[in-house]
């Protein structure tokens, strides 16, 4: 009895531990006026989030996190810092109008979340009984969520177009 | 419940001794690669290589290994101390992260996941952050441009990568390293797929930054790349994780298109799984090597073309062509 009181507390204390780094990432995610910093936030708040759903029991989804937010999403941030200004040049102050729609978008998108988290009937994982393997997550992909599906890649699509437009712009300004 | 005590006390001690080996075994394998390389490099070169340490110069770089251990730890006055640190430790943990799903033989996984493949991929991006962070830190012109490379190289090569991979999982319908392999007991892949292996193996010389494409740490250019900063140990963690990582893709390498622990043609010759794929493992290896003294640095235009033009489109085709076949048969 008391060795599997002792791993459960061990869980439950690596679960904080993992849910301070989450937030200790996202705060240096936000705060510190030094980008790169910033983006290193970002990193550590995601890898946090994928050691979450390992403790959630998904394997996958931890290494899809990993893969596509870490591995893709980041590293696409650090080319657009590669192409902003240069980090010796002294950083412009903080701008009232721009950190209060900051704060807008981030506190609708907080809401949003915040509902569907409230409006689920959370189980225990011992009820759900259904299966969560790589299969049913593609088939319900391809089945059930097409549509979500196809709205992601429109919007990454639109990120392409608009990237290619603005070096495209830019280009044309300085020659 | 004792039984159940039981198990999780093997699983554990499972665990520990499996990480220990693959410890002593990533070192090992540095220090032998290290010493590949250099004989591999002199005899190309028509010279010797090394030859006063050990019969052969076979101890050179245990020596060398312990010099570097021996060396003072520097920090640049300007730069930023804790992800300075940081970098070298970061670079190494996908290194061990991988060792956890190669299978060296039947018996011979430590855990056979059934997202193995993937693990590997999704933990390969902690190297190339790491090398950002490294040369960022250093606070030194040569360093950041060499991280800035080794970026733009990790993501136009991880593309074909996962592309021309994902060939050989479709063929399969698995992630499962174990699965991968056992269903090369007859006929390797790289018959199945040799557009696919080819790819592979371009965008993994790209993906451990060694010549051709090692334009991160070009010598002639930029010192030594993103870690010209670094001294003793911590550079020492850099190139051991640098000689682990060529092991890894070339293990992935054996084990996804090079039949894994299998013989040719199903033949085993009573010879066990594990030597076949180490020799086949070494063998891709000692390739690798030869790569680097017979090309010459790309120009990085040539490098982006040639990825972005030539490797993903094709392994886009490849990718297409084999789905369709799949269907048809």
């Amino acid at each position: 009895m008391s060795g599997s009181f002792v791993i459960d507390s061990l869980a439950h204390a690596v679960f904080w531990v993992v849910v301070g780094i989450v937030f200790a990432g996202a705060a240096l995610a936000v705060f510190p006026r030094n980008i790169v910093y910033n983006v290193l936030g970002l990193i550590l708040c995601l890898t946090g989030v994928a050691a979450l759903f390992l403790y959630l029991g998904s394997f996958f989804l931890a290494l899809m996190q990993l893969l596509i937010y870490v591995g893709a999403i980041c590293i696409a941030i650090v080319f657009a810092i590669m192409l902003s200004r240069p980090l010796h040049l002294e950083v412009p102050k903080r701008r009232m109008p721009k950190l209060a729609a900051g704060i807008g978008a981030a506190s609708i998108f907080f809401a949003a979340i915040g509902a569907v988290a409230w409006k689920t009937a959370w189980k225990p994982a011992a009820e759900r009984g259904a299966d969560w393997t790589i299969t049913t997550i593609g088939h319900l992909l391809l089945t059930r969520y097409a549509l979500v599906f196809e709205v992601i890649s429109l919007v990454l699509l639109v990120a392409i177009i608009g990237a290619i437009l603005t070096t495209g712009f830019s280009r044309r300004l300085s020659s | 419940m004792m039984e159940a005590a039981a198990t999780s006390g093997a699983y554990w001690l499972r665990l520990i001794i499996g990480l220990v080996i693959v410890l002593i075994f990533s070192q090992l394998n540095a220090l032998f690669l290290v010493w590949l390389e250099r004989k591999v490099a002199g005899h190309i070169q028509v010279r010797l290589g090394p030859m006063e340490v050990g019969p052969h110069g076979l101890l050179q770089t245990i020596v060398d290994g312990i010099k570097l251990v021996g060396k003072e730890l520097i920090t640049p006055a300007r730069a930023d101390r804790i992800l300075f640190v940081i970098a070298p430790v970061l670079v190494f943990t996908p290194v061990l992260v991988a060792f956890l799903v190669l299978p060296f033989g039947p018996d011979l996984i430590i855990r056979d996941m059934n997202v193995g493949l993937l693990l590997i991929f999704a933990f390969s991006t902690f190297s190339v952050l790491a090398i950002l962070v490294g040369g960022w830190a250093s606070n030194n012109k040569y360093a950041l441009l060499g991280a800035i490379r080794s970026v733009a190289q990790a993501v136009a090569y991880e593309i074909p990568l996962l592309l021309s991979v994902m060939s050989v999982v479709l063929m399969v319908n698995s992630f499962r390293f174990s699965e991968l392999v056992m269903a090369q007991q007859r006929v390797w892949f790289v018959f199945l797929q040799p557009v696919a292996a080819l790819i592979y193996f371009i965008c993994a010389t790209a993906e451990t930054n060694r010549a051709p494409f090692d334009i991160p740490e070009a010598e002639s250019e930029l010192v030594a790349g993103f870690h010209t900063e670094y001294s003793g140990m911590r550079f020492g963690l850099f190139f051991l994780a640098e000689y682990t990582n060529m092991f890894i893709v070339c293990a992935v390498a054996t084990s996804l298109f090079f039949g894994g622990w299998h013989g040719p043609f199903g033949f085993s010759f009573k010879i066990p799984g594990v030597v076949w794929f180490l020799a086949k493992t070494y063998v891709l290896l000692y390739v690798l090597m030869w790569f680097r003294w017979t090309f010459p640095r790309v120009r990085f235009d040539q490098l982006m073309n040639f990825s972005w033009k030539v490797l993903i489109p094709l392994s886009m085709l490849n990718l297409v062509i084999t789905a369709l076949v799949l269907k048809l048969i």
